[in-house]
């Protein structure tokens, strides 16, 4: 690795440090925001005194909250996340086994809000002022504007219920029947792209836009080049560069999305857990997912960040 | 900043030059298509959740059963539930509650980010404290630390949005430190400053006017995210409990008769769809007149 390389990249690393300090703080702060009993609220109201007592002290929370802080960062730093009320488990291990589905559905709808928000961004910026940049610009604030639990639900209802095109819900696992596992996907991915690539368009178009007004495409017309060649191999790919900053923040909202979309296709993510330990209180498991999530969002954050800084000759590695 | 220095100079004294060009952008802004469009909009969704109690044909909470999970048309225009409420009227005092929430998110958030925001940019060294908090706020992904938070806190409207204005906060006080970022460095801000004003002077009079565009703009934008959040919040069971109507909880309850009775479920998404819309397209409308700065985003 050269110095430039280093200088890239070690900056970005270490910037991630007070912020994954503050989320672990927060994390463990969610806890202490449970008004009332949480022991009692966890045994429900039969419970004994001694129940109560028994809870408290395997949740440690009979400690004072220094001890309690002090134990948390202990056992993160050893990477453990503690131990699940209901489950009878350790939570990293609930988190981790639900992890694939969650990151698989928001890979896939990575891919799929990026390839539409740059073909409607290309659409609207090379047809800028006419019809069409309108219907794609509209259809992108469209998707913005719906809720994407409700999204989904309306495609359940017409390709699952009434057409009976995909399943309306349920996960099947790739390495099972790897057919099966697409069509379980495509549902949920679609709705999630869908309600977020217009961020992706709007960026898209509007970077368009600004690179079609450069000299260089100017001078790329005037030799006479082929419109599509202009728009494909000069413009879009200068006019790409903004956009892949766009791809940290798009993981942040896909993962953010996916807790909710999880829960409409009964899909059994992190976010389906999350849920479902919300409803039994199940706090630990609440704490695990929330960390873990943030802490992907985080370190794609970096990886994109240090991408930028490579394919962007104009970022500056050396000051 | 759409206020150049030359015209925030103190001097005049009939009305504060910041307030006058917000006058007349206002001007200029209701002649803009879109904001019009995205006005009415938005209008409507505001009125029919102001005369709530005028327009609904029946009480929201009100059991019908001799008409359980009827369809559209005849005395329910959108249908009933599973209990035989009224599903327009539920939309209606839905749409009221989605509002209220939002409105508290927007009036908090506001106080909340440019006071922070503020803080951050004037004051050096507290600019790497309170950012810093706000980095790690802002690391969680999308609406999660709010379901979590709402979820630790129980479910109510003022716990739902406590738990969104945590969660917004951060950026609207990165775009306030932004702005004051910019502006302090300016040489009227100098002028101000060498003519003996004193910090307060300087912040109120000619820093956060500077500020006010982009604020608002932002402010738009988290009125309508807050209805989405708020809609996912109640559909997950952590937002306003039922039988109290909210849009999100009587999706939550129709989408277990999804197949016998989908109205139960996608009509109430609809009046979301056009609150949002509305707000979004008065959002656009007001960054491109207010902060061409931002167009591009």
């Amino acid at each position: 690795m050269n110095r430039s390389a280093v200088s890239i990249i070690v900056p970005r690393v270490l910037s991630a440090i007070p912020v994954l300090f503050v989320v672990s703080l927060v994390t463990f702060l969610i806890m202490w925001l449970v008004p009332g009993d949480v022991a009692s609220q966890i045994a429900g109201p039969s419970a004994t005194a001694d129940e109560l007592e028994a809870i408290r002290s395997r949740l440690g929370i009979d400690r004072p909250i220094w001890e309690r802080a002090f134990v948390w960062y202990g056992n993160l730093l050893q990477g453990d996340l503690g131990e699940s009320y209901i489950l009878n488990r350790g939570v990293l291990d609930a988190v981790l086994e639900r992890l694939p589905v969650t990151l698989s559905l928001a890979g896939l709808s990575l891919v799929l809000s990026v390839f539409l928000g740059i073909l409607f961004g290309v659409i609207a910026a090379t047809g800028h002022n006419t019809w069409a940049d309108q219907a794609t610009m509209t259809v992108a604030l469209l998707g913005l504007s719906l809720p994407d639990f409700w999204f989904g639900l309306v495609l359940i209802f017409f390709f699952a219920v009434e057409l009976g095109w995909f399943p309306t819900g349920g996960y099947i696992p790739f390495t099972e029947d790897p057919l099966g596992w697409v069509r379980s996907m495509t549902l949920p991915a679609f709705t999630l792209a869908f309600t977020q690539m217009g961020v992706i368009a709007r960026m898209a178009r509007s970077s368009m836009l600004e690179e079609q007004g450069q000299d260089y495409v100017r001078t790329a017309r005037a030799k006479g080049l082929p419109t599509r060649m202009v728009v494909f191999k000069h413009t879009l790919r200068n006019a790409l560069i903004p956009v892949v900053t766009l791809v940290g923040i798009m993981t942040g909202l896909l993962l953010g999305g996916a807790v909710v979309i999880e829960v409409v296709y009964s899909l059994p993510g992190v976010g389906r857990l999350i849920v479902g330990a919300i409803q039994s209180r199940d706090y630990p498991i609440v704490q695990g997912g929330l960390l873990m999530t943030a802490a992907i969002f985080v370190f794609v954050n970096i990886a994109v960040d240090i991408l930028y800084g490579f394919i962007d000759p104009r970022i500056g590695h050396d000051d | 900043m759409t206020t150049s220095a030359a015209e925030t100079v103190p001097g005049e004294r009939k009305l504060p030059p910041a307030l006058r060009l917000l006058l007349m952008q206002l001007r200029q802004l209701l002649r803009h298509r879109s904001f019009q469009v995205g006005g009415v909009l938005f209008g409507t969704i505001v009125l029919m959740a102001i005369f709530a109690d005028v327009i609904s044909p029946f009480d929201p909470n009100e059991n019908n059963y001799r008409a359980m999970l009827a369809p559209p048309g005849g005395a329910h225009l959108f249908g009933t539930d599973a209990f035989g409420r009224d599903i327009l009227s539920r939309m209606i005092h839905g749409t009221r509650l989605s509002l209220q929430v939002g409105l508290l998110v927007v009036v908090a958030t506001g106080i909340l980010g440019t006071l922070l925001g503020t803080l951050a940019g004037y004051v050096r060294w507290l600019d790497t404290v309170i950012m810093r908090v706000m980095d790690g706020l802002m690391a969680f992904p999308g609406v999660l630390l709010a379901v979590a938070l709402a979820a630790v806190l129980g479910p109510s409207a003022v716990n739902a949005a406590l738990a969104l204005t945590i969660t917004f906060t951060p950026r609207t006080a990165r775009i306030v430190r932004g702005s004051v970022l910019v502006v302090r460095s300016l040489p009227y801000v100098e002028a101000a400053r060498a003519a003996g004003a004193t910090n307060g002077r300087i912040v109120l009079r000619h820093i956060l006017p500077n500020a006010l565009p982009p604020l608002i703009v932002q402010m738009t934008f988290v009125f309508s995210v807050s209805i989405l959040a708020e809609a996912v919040l109640s559909f997950i069971g952590v937002g306003p409990p039922p039988p109290q109507p909210s849009l999100g909880n009587i999706i939550s309850e129709g989408r277990a008769y999804i197949r016998e009775a989908p109205w139960v479920a996608l009509a109430p998404g609809v009046a979301i769809a056009i609150s949002v819309l509305g707000l979004n397209i008065v959002g656009d409308a007001l960054r491109d007149s207010l902060d061409p700065r931002l167009r591009r985003l």
